[in-house]
């Protein structure tokens, strides 16, 4: 907690937010006829903040998403965000036919990077990715944690005040998963990122977040939240991780149950 | 190869039909060392080859950024989209009459029906290149700030490659088939002797093998130049996105 205050504190930017979301309705035009599938959502990420999106599969998390990414309009409200963010997506999203490091490097240049910095910047992503040796693999040669790992890399490459991640483990096995964490927390403690962290699953919001927001399904609204003052580094079997965990899945369950009937 | 050699010879000993209507291979071969001495051979080759290559230069010049602008400027597949993928389905010999009219027996008159005939396949395969480009792509590019001719030139024309060059193989196919249309019926002496002439040639002097001869080589020359230059490239870049199934 207090390096996330000192980090805080540190920011100092004109903006008081990295991203803020008010009153964002979302609706799309289905055969069935309007659909709302988010309602009059309110949301600050602070700068230097980590927050986890929490909600049940449909409920609007990747809508959300998107209109932060600006992939996509509200129908109402409006979201402003500190610069343009980094969205890593549930599927690594690499393009197949640049190399890791040439992956890397297109962001780089699209933001602006010398050319001359860029291999020296795109190893050092790499390096902080612990992918050293990366570099010049295709796509199809790299596991599905070391995709997401460049993926994750390529993401810090531009640079953004604000990282989204939409389920960005959900595919991996546990234990990959579980370095992914520490790694992910490792580098947002070292850097002065804002995260806005996307999951169905309660022990990973647990494990990263400092704030956990829960949606509720069908219109997604915002359904309660949880500030998380675990001291970090934490580990996914920490009691005190599990003990929130326990609390936030009941909420979760009686919200499925709630709105799951349809 | 060895097996039709075979069939062929056969059929010939069978007497299956007069020998002026199925010349023996050796007649055919033949006529390939006489044509060979006279140093015509590879004239023949060449003037077709080279008439068929700058053709179809012309035709990845033109078709090329026709197809990006049909694939991603909304008025213009409007307006010409259909126009290209219906002209794909024309045999281009139905421009030969037009284009002999317009520009006369010439070199140009057989670009243009080079042209007619390849442009439309290059465009077509690469807008359907573009359009089966993932949408994820798209929008990642889009959060990586790539939009407008940044997001054409670093994500839409790369993730379209394996399309644009799947056209580009069948733009070849029908640059070859339509010269060699060409060739067979617009005919003069001024034009230098392709296959095409070399085979209406033959029909005129009633020379069966030389006939076949004109066919062999077409066909050979055909196929050769998509081994040697498409295939590959195609492999290349499936291999390199791991699209290939390598054994
Ligand atoms: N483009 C679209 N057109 C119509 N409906 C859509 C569209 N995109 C999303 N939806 C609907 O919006 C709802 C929320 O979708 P969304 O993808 O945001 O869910 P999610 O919370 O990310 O779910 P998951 O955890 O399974 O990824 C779903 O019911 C979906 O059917
Ligand atoms: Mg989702």
């Amino acid at each position: 907690m207090a390096t996330a205050l000192a980090k805080a504190a540190d920011a100092t930017t004109s903006v008081e937010y990295a991203a803020r979301i008010e009153h964002v309705s979302k609706s799309f035009t289905t055969p069935a006829g309007r659909q709302l599938v988010l309602d009059d959502i309110t949301l600050d990420v602070a700068p230097g903040e980590f927050v986890t999106l929490l909600g049940a599969s449909g409920c609007g998390k990747s809508t959300l998403l998107n209109l932060v990414a600006g992939l996509d309009q509200p129908s109402a409200g409006g979201i402003s965000t500190d610069g343009r963010p980094a969205l890593m997506f549930q599927e690594h999203a690499l393009f197949p036919w640049l190399t890791a490091g040439k992956n890397i490097e297109l962001a780089l240049k699209l933001r602006g990077v010398a050319k001359a910095e860029r291999r020296t910047k795109a190893e050092e992503l790499l390096a902080l990715v612990r992918l050293e040796g990366a570099y010049g693999k295709r796509v199809h040669e790299l596991s599905g944690g070391m995709r997401q790992r460049v993926a994750l890399a390529r993401a810090l490459a531009q640079d953004s005040k604000l990282l989204l991640m939409d389920e960005p483990f959900a595919a991996l096995d546990a234990i990959t998963r579980d370095v992914l964490h520490d790694e992910l927390t490792r580098i947002w403690r070292e850097t002065s990122v804002s995260v806005l962290f996307v999951t169905h699953n309660v022990r990973e919001a647990v494990r990263l977040a400092e704030r956990v927001v829960l949606l509720s399904s069908r219109p997604g609204r915002i359904a309660h939240e949880w500030t998380v003052d675990i001291p970090q580094p934490r580990r996914i079997e920490d009691s005190a991780v599990a003990e929130l965990s326990v609390e936030i899945t009941e909420q979760l369950r009686g919200e499925i149950r709630r709105h799951g009937q349809h | 190869m060895a097996l039709v050699l075979v069939v062929w010879q056969v059929l010939v000993w069978a007497k299956v039909t007069d020998s002026y209507k199925l010349p023996a291979p050796s007649a055919v071969w033949d006529e390939v060392s006489e044509a060979w001495r006279q140093g015509t051979f590879l004239e023949y080759i060449w003037t077709s080859v080279s008439r068929g290559l700058l053709g179809f230069l012309m035709a990845l010049v033109i078709g090329t950024p026709l197809g990006l602008l049909v694939a991603r400027v909304k008025f213009v597949r409007a307006a010409i989209g259909p126009i290209l993928s219906g002209l794909q389905s024309l045999p281009s010999v139905a421009w030969v009459p037009p284009a002999v009219l317009w520009l006369g027996l010439n070199d140009s008159m057989m670009y243009a029906v080079i042209l007619l005939g390849a442009v439309p396949s290059i465009a077509n395969g690469l807008v359907s290149g573009v359009d089966q480009v993932p949408p994820l792509y798209l929008r990642a590019g889009r959060t990586l700030g790539a939009t407008g001719l940044r997001g054409t030139w670093h994500i839409v024309i790369p993730a379209a490659l394996p399309g644009y060059l799947a056209g580009l193989k069948q733009g070849w196919a029908f640059s070859w088939r339509s010269l060699m249309a060409a060739e067979i019926i617009a005919s003069s002496p001024d034009l230098g002797i392709g296959l095409g002439q070399l085979l209406e040639n033959g029909r005129t002097a009633n020379s069966m093998s030389m006939v076949f001869l004109a066919i062999l080589l077409i066909l050979i020359v055909g196929i050769a130049i998509d081994l040697l230059i498409f295939s590959p490239l195609e492999r290349r870049v499936l291999r390199s996105r791991g699209l290939l199934v390598t054994h």
